[in-house]
């Protein structure tokens, strides 16, 4: 496999934006994240919780909740907007004033009929959802101060509001406030501050739970509206709360990075009369836990520190499975790095940018010119959606949700573009996430999200043919220069090649098919995320995930099932007869970690980018103060 | 040789009380607790044992009261054997065989009649099982357990590792297993079942509780995580209600947590050494904590203190065993910068003096300092300490202290602290020895090679307090380490060994008299013969005793042996030398002048003895044999490798001592403390000053002698008593309080003159009829006199008196 110079990249500041709030459907298992700069990401926890679908954000759209409606996805934000996903087209489809100022919170009654909304002016909204659109239907009576948090009962003839100092439950029929709980403010000095209720549940035998400001939870009995029990859990804030389906167990997150949960267990074997129990606690944030959900197996959260956890319940899951793995979900399951092979230049995006980079130049150990900064292209109100650099450099194209922009650098003059016909449609109505062109012009693959993928050729402008479906979903896919084959890598870790000539699998994937992967690299937890080829040796194919990058040696034999990865060094100390009955198609090297992107230049040097997590932390505020033991 | 048949090694006191939980009863007035093989009940208000259930012949391994009577107590022991107590008044009740060492046992209320006890496997002894053993229901008072049936195998031996929940619905058992979900020290330690609730408890080595639910569902288990000690929780404890949990560990702070509000807690911090077990009284209104210092602390509903029982502190002891001349106590190390006397005769701490007077911090790994010798000078009134701490990497920090007695708070107080006295440890330090001298003297040897000389000096100025000590003397033997010095008995000869040369100074003008040496090897200890064989010295290698005639400056005679330790007695000639020899310790006890030994004791102990003292008797013993004659003056106490403090006794003693405590346990229980009678006589004189209306309360503390009369009353035959009217006046006074002072001191000095000539005649009447204020000036006057004997003579003549007192009172009506 030889060696390789390489050109390690650390200057690419991509910094993730703080999950603001998240939705799972249950149904669909699919888990909606919604970031601080307005993106909402989309992850099928059925497919190993591959980001399937990412709508960008726009500037001053700050989304504050998001709500399911069956396959709809909702969300409401500080603008005072109701805004509905276009899920095909990857897009908001229409947005709705709700005239009531900025919008707190946002929730359905459980037939999916009717959706709240909680406004600064303290009106709670009800819209009626319709076939295409939602239409206004009545505000609750008003009341002083913002509707912080809002819960149906699951009959639907409940409201749960949480304002500051109170929560009000309101007759959904009438709009009357039925019942006023009063809230406690924290003891000592913050006597005076008024307590915020950042979250409430309402549990079908009428027991409302709040978590507030004070760092309480409370348990209240929304019958009589009396406090059945209160746990003081945190010096900080309880921010969000997320109950359990079956509602025996709830979860709480807490500004100090803390999830706590608690049950719903009787006391002794022989009774049947249960109490709400405090048990576990997670520690797997260092900031606020602002985001929660409650799958029936995993406890998901998210929060300031950007990254998503899912943290899967032990007593739910069989043990020491992949499944009972703590995930953390740092980077975006795309590549957000173009290469220009040729040129050797870097294109890195951003949501609101995109920069243009010129690799160094070293001789030995004598650095002959550093990277330097080549240009910056700013984008307005839109975010950008994806964006490409040309091998020789010259071009670059980069799209928003509304239009497509192509760039011929040299000059540094737009010019225009035509568009040389359309595709015909394949029958999916879901979105192509990835699109990937053979270097010689003629084969065009693309992947939907219905684990899909299509070959058109180019030349006669029509699909030449339809891979077989797979039923995890690509997560990328590359034509080899050489034979033209289709390499696809699946979200269950699994390799494809696809011989576009004969139009099926060839006899290097039947015969990986047929003998399995290596249970290392199936139990890795993020996915590939970028495939490169090595243009002097057609053999040998580059992959990448976060932790490792990997080259597959087409020529020699797989490894057993159960192989242990050797190091290269102590694969060198070995005798030569010796390595040579060790070495096998896997080539897998983890000096480098946190990988944005690896990619082969001409010159057969190794561009690696980097984004250590250590450099993303450093740029977060700096979180609740803790006492720490010792300190 | 001759072995002496008479002379027996036996424990004496100080035994572990700290080494399994001790149980409260229900009326929480008393304590039981394990200590060594017997059991020892205390009292919960006045700390003081009131008897020791004795009988079994191996370590007692746990104390359980019995669930269907809670006034008797199960124990059990590594002898094989469950015994059955009642202890209010000490009896054996039954004795159950079991065969197998018992590590640990259970009861439970649910479970009658079967105990649960933890024995090793029959296949492998270092694995255990849970075994529930059938109690036989026979009135003998030997049974042989025949049912016995495995519950559990592969459990610990350790107590805390298993918990009966919910009244034994469910066993809960724990093992070293490393549990690893998140890491790190997660090796269980103990553990507790909820009384009411399925909620288990679990201590782990980490420093975290985790609270277990729902487990009966195989899968669903759920626990909570409380965290507070950061390091090990040695013990938890649910209150009997549920309400609480109660936790310790090395901090030796008891935190109390809410049950269900676990964010609330208490804390009582400060309790001393590191939190061994905690136990709850039945009705939960006494905690009960164990520490690591062999201490036994009551604790009133996590609020105070109330009382502390403490055992001899037996730890890394470094000091030398010594005597405290003034109080007759055993001075050694006790807490960690403490020195403690402990009473020998009441087998009980006095107190612990704060030598290092520094914050100890409860923290494993942490150089702290240390008390590592002291010695005091012949009349008790100064006492020198050296403290020491040894850190890796810093310099060796080395104070040397002298305190001196303070005679109106009766204890030491610091007089002088000098700091670096050497640049070296210090290997040896001793006071010179002659009381009639008016300055005192000290000598100290160090590795430095130097050894200095101490003497009390007036103040340089003016304004300061008192007189110190400052350096008189330094010297030094051609750079060779001094190893140890002494004083002959009348300090007029100094003689400090540097390896192998024994020189020999004149304290008075610091003059090097002469060199002894006997190579090969250096010598270790090194005593002056004392009386009538003050003219030798006694020096021990390696491998030879050697005995030096001073008058000659030679070689008086020499025996092969290794001599670990040589002891003098104060008060006679004798000398005793313990010689390791194969994994066991033998005694020589000898007379320098003579070189036969006086008696030898082979195998006193396995392992060495490197600590030692005579003890002086506050009585001599008459014995005239001759073997046992050197017991007389003084009782040796040596302390075993395994830190057991024994002594010798003789067969004479042991039967006094017997009789004795016969006496005591048939007279009032725990009432008869000293504080007791002091304070209930107080109290009596009191009641006689105010007016009839608390006469109830007098009545109460006159309780000890109408039930003293009562029954006399029950118990003589019907038909040898007296007629009940004669009884019923005879009661009605014994019950009355109203005789005057005046009245009863004239009759009193009347009846003095008469009382001579009548002393044969009322022996029937004596106890019958006591009046109280009567009894009370007898106290009074008898209290200065505790010695046997004599005093017991006394008092009989002084009740005599009393009897026709009463008899004058008679005549009078």
């Amino acid at each position: 496999m030889g060696e390789f110079k390489v050109h390690r990249v650390r200057f690419f500041d991509y910094m993730p934006s703080a999950i603001r709030t998240m939705a799972f459907n249950s149904q669909t298992e699919r888990l909606a994240v919604a970031r601080a700069d307005g993106a909402v990401e989309i992850f099928n926890f059925n497919d190993n919780f591959f980001q399937e679908k990412v709508i960008p954000g726009q500037d001053g759209r700050a989304t504050e909740a998001l709500c399911w409606v069956g396959h709809r996805l909702f969300s409401a934000g500080l603008n005072g907007e109701i805004t509905e996903y276009d899920l095909e087209n990857l897009r908001p489809q229409y947005t709705v004033d709700a005239y009531g100022g900025p919008i707190w919170t946002i929730s359905s009654n459980s037939q999916g009929t009717q959706l709240a909304v909680g406004c600064e002016d303290g009106t709670v909204k009800i819209f009626a959802i319709l076939e295409e659109r939602i239409q206004f239907q009545r505000n609750l009576n008003r009341h002083k101060g913002r509707i912080i948090s809002l819960c149906w009962h699951p009959s639907s003839a409940q409201i749960a509001a949480g304002m500051t100092d109170m929560i009000k439950i309101f007759d959904a029929e009438t709009g009357h406030a039925t019942r006023r709980l009063l809230v406690d403010r924290a003891m000592g000095a913050s006597k005076n501050k008024e307590v915020v209720v950042w979250s409430v549940g309402y549990l079908s035998d009428h027991t409302i739970i709040s978590g507030d400001s004070a760092g309480k939870v409370q348990i209240w009995n929304g019958l009589t509206g009396t406090l059945v029990r209160t746990y003081l859990v945190t010096k900080w804030d309880v921010l969000v709360l997320s109950v359990s389906k079956d509602e025996s167990s709830v979860i709480a997150g807490t500004s100090e990075g803390t999830v706590i949960q608690f049950q719903f267990i009787s006391s002794t074997v022989d009774q049947h009369d249960k109490e709400w129990v405090r048990t576990r606690t997670f520690r797997n944030h260092s900031h606020d836990v602002s985001a929660l959900a409650h799958t029936d197996t995993a406890v998901v959260s998210g929060g300031m520190d950007t990254q998503l956890v899912v943290r899967p319940l032990l007593d739910k899951v069989e043990k020491n499975t992949q499944e009972s793995a703590l995930r953390k979900i740092a980077f975006p399951h795309r590549s957000l790095v173009g290469c220009a092979k040729k040129a050797g230049l870097l294109l890195f995006q951003f949501p609101d940018r995109l920069e243009l980079w010129k690799l160094g130049e070293s001789e030995g150990h004598v650095c002959l010119m550093y990277p330097y900064f080549v240009c910056r292209f700013l984008q307005g109100e839109d975010h950008i959606c994806c964006s490409a650099l040309s091998a020789c450099g010259g071009w670059l194209a980069y799209s928003t949700v509304s239009s497509v922009r192509l760039y011929r650098i040299q000059y540094n003059n737009t010019i225009s573009i035509n568009k040389v016909g359309t595709l015909a449609r394949a029958c999916s109505r879901q979105p192509v996430h990835l699109l990937c062109a053979s270097d010689d012009g003629k084969w065009l693959a693309t992947a939907n999200t219905d684990c899909e993928i299509h070959i058109y050729n180019l030349h006669k402008m029509k699909l030449h043919c339809m891979v077989p479906v797979y039923n995890s979903c690509p997560t990328t896919i590359a034509i080899h220069p050489v034979t033209n084959n289709l390499i696809s890598v699946h979200a269950d870790q699994q390799i494809f090649e696809f011989s576009l000539v004969q139009k099926e699998y060839t006899q290097w994937s039947r015969r990986l098919q047929a003998q399995g992967l290596l249970s290392l690299w199936l139990e890795r937890d993020t996915p590939i995320t970028h495939i490169t080829f090595n243009p002097k040796n057609p053999d040998h194919i580059i992959l990448h995930d976060t932790y490792m990058f990997c080259i597959i040696d087409q020529s020699l034999p797989f490894p057993e099932l159960n192989a242990v990865l050797w190091n290269q060094m102590t694969l060198k100390s070995l005798p030569v007869s010796q390595r040579i009955g060790q070495s096998h198609a896997f080539k897998i090297c983890k000096s480098f970690q946190h990988l944005m992107c690896v990619s082969l230049l001409e010159d057969l040097s190794l561009v690696v980018v980097e984004r250590p997590l250590l450099d993303i932390m450093s740029q977060l505020p700096a979180p609740v103060r803790q006492k720490k033991f010792a300190t | 040789m001759v072995e002496h048949g008479d002379i027996r090694v036996v424990h004496c006191g100080g035994s572990k009380i700290n080494f399994r939980d001790p149980v409260i009863t229900h009326d929480s007035r008393f304590l039981l607790c394990a200590s060594g093989e017997a059991v020892k009940v205390f009292s919960t208000s006045t700390e003081e044992c009131i008897h020791e259930l004795r009988g079994h012949t191996g370590l007692v391994t746990g104390v359980l009261l019995r669930p269907s009577n809670h006034l008797q107590v199960y124990s059990s022991s590594l002898d094989g054997t469950l015994r059955l107590w009642d202890f209010t008044d000490g009896i054996l009740i039954k004795t159950c065989v079991i065969g197998y060492p018992i590590y640990s046992f259970y009861a439970s209320d649910k479970h009658e009649n079967v105990i649960f006890i933890v024995a090793s496997m029959p296949s492998d002894k270092r694995r255990f099982q849970l075994v529930a053993v059938h109690l036989p229901q026979s009135g003998d008072q030997m049974v042989e357990a025949q049912e016995l049936s495995a519950v559990l195998s592969g459990v610990n031996p350790n107590p805390a590792a298993i918990a009966f929940g919910r009244g034994g619905e469910f066993i809960a058992s724990v093992n070293d297993l490393q549990w690893s979900l998140e890491g790190g020290w997660n090796t269980f330690t103990c553990v507790a079942c909820h009384p009411k609730d399925d909620c288990i408890a679990t201590g782990h080595e980490d420093g975290k509780i985790r609270l277990w639910r729902n487990f009966n569902h195989k899968k669903e288990y759920t626990y909570s995580t409380l965290h507070w000690h950061h390091s090990t929780v040695s013990s938890l404890c649910f209150t009997p209600e549920g309400t609480n949990l109660l936790s310790g560990g090395v901090e030796s702070v008891l935190v109390q947590w809410r049950y269900n509000q676990e964010s609330e807690r208490d804390f009582l911090p400060r309790l001393g050494g590191a939190i061994t077990h905690i136990t709850v009284s039945p009705d939960g209104s006494l905690f009960c904590t164990s520490h690591s210092d062999n201490k036994i602390t009551i604790i009133q509903s996590c609020v105070k203190v109330s009382a502390v029982i403490q055992g001899l502190v037996k730890g890394d002891i470094r000091t030398d065993l010594m005597m405290d001349p003034r109080s007759k106590a055993l001075v050694l190390n006790g807490k960690p910068g403490h020195l403690q006397f402990y009473s020998l005769q009441r087998d009980k701490l006095l107190y612990n003096l704060d030598i290092v007077q520094q914050e100890y911090i409860h923290e494993s790994g942490l150089q702290q300092f240390e008390v590592v010798k002291a010695a005091f000078d012949a009349s008790g009134s100064w006492l020198a300490t050296v403290e020491e701490r040894h850190q890796k990497a810093a310099e060796l920090e080395l104070n040397l202290k002298l305190w001196a007695f303070d005679e109106q708070t009766q204890s030491f107080v610091l007089n002088t602290t000098i700091s670096a006295p050497h640049d070296a440890q210090i290997t040896a330090m001793c006071f010179c020895q002659p009381t009639d001298s008016q300055t005192t003297l000290l000598v100290s040897t160090s590795k430095d090679g130097h050894f200095k000389a101490w003497q009390l000096a007036a103040p340089a100025h003016t304004e300061d307090e008192g007189p110190s000590w400052l350096c008189d003397f330094v010297s030094a033997y051609h750079g060779l380490v001094p190893e140890c010095c002494s004083f002959s008995a009348d300090g007029s000869l100094l003689a400090v060994v540097f390896q192998e040369v024994v020189t020999v100074w004149s304290p008075s003008t610091w003059e090097l008299l002469t060199t002894l040496s006997q190579p090969p090897g250096a010598v270790s200890d090194l005593c002056f013969g004392r009386l009538s064989c003050s003219k030798y010295l006694l020096g021990t290698t390696a491998s030879n005793l050697l005995c030096w005639n001073l008058l000659t400056c030679s070689l008086e005679w020499t025996t092969s042996m290794d001599v670990r330790r040589l002891v003098a007695d104060p008060l006679s000639e004798n000398m005793a030398a313990f010689c390791y020899q194969s994994g066991s310790t033998d005694l020589f006890v000898f007379k320098p002048s003579e070189p036969r030994p006086l008696f030898s004791h082979k195998a006193v102990c396995s392992g060495k003895v490197t600590q030692a003292v005579f003890a002086p008797r506050e009585e001599m013993l008459e014995s005239c044999e001759e073997s046992s004659q050197w017991l007389n003056r003084s009782q040796l106490y040596f302390l075993t490798q395994q830190m057991d403090l024994m002594t010798f006794t003789t067969k004479a003693e042991e039967d006094r001592l017997l009789a004795s405590s016969k006496q005591v346990s048939s007279s009032h229980w725990f009432s008869m403390t000293p504080f007791y009678l002091l304070l209930g006589k107080h109290r009596q004189q009191q009641q006689e000053h105010q007016d009839s209306d608390s006469s109830l309360w007098a009545e109460r503390t006159a309780l000890p002698q109408t039930s003293a009369s009562m029954k006399e009353l029950l118990q003589t035959p019907a038909h040898v008593l007296p007629s009940t009217s004669y009884l019923c006046s005879m009661f009605v006074q014994s019950l009355l309080i109203s005789v005057s002072d005046a009245r009863s001191e004239k009759a009193h000095a009347e009846e003095e003159m008469e009382s001579e000539k009548e002393e044969e005649d009322s022996e029937e009447e004596m106890e019958s009829s006591r009046s109280k204020p009567e009894l009370a000036a007898a106290a009074a006057t008898e209290s200065d006199t505790p010695a046997l004997t004599k005093a017991q003579a006394r008092e009989l003549r002084r009740v005599r008196k009393l009897d026709h007192s009463w008899l004058a009172g008679l005549l009078d009506s």
